[in-house]
């Protein structure tokens, strides 16, 4: 309030003082607001949307064909789609994405949903990428996955016979060049909004959780036993990652060097960004090389399965005895509460679907 | 409070309108905080985290890892003892350098003044889940309902070798006392207040440096044993005093005050 009295005198004293020459000559379309979810809007901060790409129907409407269109990559067989599939929560259920020649490549794919409210904007497993349309850069390019050139991509799209119509639409003019691309479809993931789970129902007094979930919550809440809270989220913050990079003790000898291949900085070696544990049910296989076929896995990691290594978050506990050594019941438990954050009406709703 | 931010962004308005040359009074002013940490006088900064170099009061060698912390209400109090305090808070979080540096959202008339801020949240401050941007700060500055809730006041951690010579994680975690045990829970308010002593506070600009030292925690009065208490300290009521004990014993002190006139 007091930060909208401010603005609103400063705008006046700008009118005042100068005289506004209006050079608002961007086009825009219709646009949109994101619908908040009212656990976010209860619990965390609004969702980052940057300045330069406002939500508009027009945009998000060309994100989404675009997202599920193989036009995007060098020989019209590869859709972004086909490594993040709506139905796997927007990630892949192979182990390691095939490019369109067959490559393989040696990261996990990523889910995709509240992308809106990664405050840091650190993206990819190693958050290489600082922003949403500068990700979107990567995929079209890399050689394992679409294989394509960005000229090349341009010169599909506006040899098209929708997609000038399309752009000029979105963006106020059918001459396509990347950076639309990128901008389009980055307002289309930001739709991608994933706030239904049981769990979110619970919090908001709609549904009780059984017993066993509830215990679950504890085990995750306790600094003796899971204690998952301090990279994973609360109830109070129901992203459920801190889209943090950390090195939860997978591996002796690190390969992958994560955020330290990226930043060149030996303290970084092996750090990945905790991934969120929304919509787990569908996300399998786990972490960022998917290593983990299944939960059970995942939580036997964390129990007694952490080795050390130079970069180990601190957080990780009895790594000498390999973990915390859950009772059978506490890690069932544990699980039906990772359960309770899945959401199927995100994997169903009609406005994420070809 | 409304009134007043009006009154002020006006008084900005006429200014960048107009030239002023009146003779009022000076117009009150807002001060500037920097926060800078050291280890027994050595300052540190993002290069020194991670690295196995300080020793600490016990004798283990030990890093930091993380340094994250939460102050509030920092308030002026001048000679006829009114105070001022914009009720705000600032979380630091020293190997990001982010907010280092702290404006209280308040303007006070220059003069001399006593300033003292609060470490953590007092208990009128700590209440679970009302304050959006600390929900959404690193994965949520929360504490889990079942201690009692409200908001961590500190998380410092990192490794030390151990009395078997192995490298061990510790978790330095400060929060309201709490003991789950009783029926019902039992809290205490662990919060401080830390008083830097008296300040002038300039016409044109004052900063205040705000120093903590690190190996105080580990100090002064209490001799912390890395071997015994590295890791759960959240629930323990006992530690959670023990760090009470030795945040409010010179763990932070008053710096450089540059004012200017
Ligand atoms: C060949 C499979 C493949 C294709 C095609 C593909 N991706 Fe990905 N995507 C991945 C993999 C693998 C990662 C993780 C890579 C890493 O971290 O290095 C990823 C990561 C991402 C992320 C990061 C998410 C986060 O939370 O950090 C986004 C966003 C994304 N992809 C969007 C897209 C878009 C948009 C397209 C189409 C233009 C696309 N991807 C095409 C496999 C693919
Ligand atoms: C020190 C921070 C930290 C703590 C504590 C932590 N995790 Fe993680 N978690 C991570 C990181 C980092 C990753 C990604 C690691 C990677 O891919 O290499 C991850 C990945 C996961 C994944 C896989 C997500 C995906 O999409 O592939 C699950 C599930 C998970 N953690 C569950 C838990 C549970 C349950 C606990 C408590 C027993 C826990 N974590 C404690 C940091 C942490």
């Amino acid at each position: 309030m007091r930060f909208g009295l401010l603005i609103g005198v400063l705008f006046f004293t700008m009118v005042s003082c100068f005289n506004d020459t209006d050079d608002n000559g961007g086009y825009t379309g219709t646009p949109v607001t994101l619908e908040v979810p009212q656990i976010f809007e209860q619990n965390i901060l609004p969702p980052v949307i940057p300045e330069d790409n406002p939500l508009t129907e027009e945009g998000i409407a060309l994100g989404k064909k675009l997202f599920f269109d193989p036009i995007l990559s060098a020989d019209n067989t590869q859709a972004c789609a086909d490594c993040h599939r709506p139905e796997n929560a927007f990630t892949d259920p192979r182990r390691f994405s095939f490019g369109i020649d067959g490559s393989i490549g040696t990261r996990n794919s990523m889910p995709l949903f509240n992308l809106a409210w990664n405050y840091n904007e650190r993206f990819f497993w190693d958050g290489r990428a600082l922003s949403l349309e500068e990700q979107i850069f990567d995929p079209v390019r890399n050689p394992i996955e679409m294989a394509n050139t960005w000229p090349n991509a341009e010169s599909s799209l506006q040899a098209n016979n929708e997609y000038p119509q399309l752009f000029e639409e979105a963006f106020g003019t059918s001459t396509i060049d990347s950076t639309m691309v990128t901008k389009a479809i980055a307002q289309f993931l930001r739709t991608l909004v994933s706030a239904n789970s049981k769990f979110d129902r619970y919090l908001l007094g709609q549904e009780e959780l059984t017993p066993s979930e509830l215990n679950g919550l504890d085990v995750f809440m306790d600094e003796a036993r899971g204690d998952c809270f301090h990279c994973h989220g609360n109830p109070n913050n129901p992203l459920w990652t801190d889209n943090i990079f950390h090195n939860n003790g997978m591996d002796e000898t690190i390969t992958d060097l994560g955020l330290g291949g990226f930043s060149g900085d030996p303290r970084e070696f092996g750090l990945f960004k905790s991934g969120s544990l929304r919509n787990l049910a569908y996300t399998a296989p786990y972490m960022h090389d998917g290593r983990f076929a299944t939960l059970d896995e995942v939580i036997d990691h964390y129990s007694e399965g952490l080795v050390f290594s130079e970069t180990i978050d601190p957080l990780m506990k009895n790594v000498a005895e390999g973990g915390a050594h859950l009772t059978e019941e506490d890690k069932a438990d544990l699980k039906a509460f990772l359960l309770s954050l899945s959401d199927p009406s995100f994997i169903n709703n009609p406005d994420f679907q070809e | 409070m409304k009134k007043i931010a009006l009154l002020l962004c006006l008084s900005i308005a006429f200014m960048s309108c107009e030239s002023d040359d009146d003779n009022n009074p000076p117009d009150n002013v807002s001060v500037e905080f920097t926060f800078t940490h050291n280890w027994d006088g050595d300052n540190i900064t993002n290069a020194d985290f991670d690295q196995i170099q300080y020793t600490n009061e016990n004798g283990e060698q030990q890093s930091i890892s993380k340094l994250v912390y939460l102050i509030s209400d920092i308030t002026f109090t001048d000679s006829d003892g009114n105070s001022f305090d914009a009720g705000d808070y600032n979380l630091v979080d020293v190997r990001s350098n982010s907010n280092l540096d702290f404006t209280p959202d308040i303007q006070i008339p220059p003069g001399d003044y006593t300033v003292s801020f609060t470490f953590g949240f007092d208990d009128e401050d700590n209440e679970s889940g009302i304050y959006l941007d600390l929900n959404s700060a690193d994965g949520g500055w929360n504490v889990p309902e079942g201690l009692g809730g409200g908001y961590h006041y500190m998380r410092l951690e990192g490794m030390f070798i151990d009395n078997t010579s192995a490298e061990v994680g510790y978790q330095y975690h400060v929060i309201r006392a709490n003991d789950n045990s009783t029926n019902p829970i039992t809290l205490q308010d662990t919060s401080f207040e830390v008083n830097l002593g008296t300040i002038s506070v300039g016409t044109t600009s004052t900063n205040v440096e705000v120093q903590m030292n690190v190996a105080e925690w580990f100090k002064n009065p209490n001799t912390w044993d890395l071997n015994v208490l590295n890791s759960v300290l959240m629930p323990n009521f006992a530690a959670q005093i023990l760090m009470f004990e030795n945040g409010s014993n010179g763990v932070f002190d008053l710096g450089v005050v540059t004012t200017v006139d």
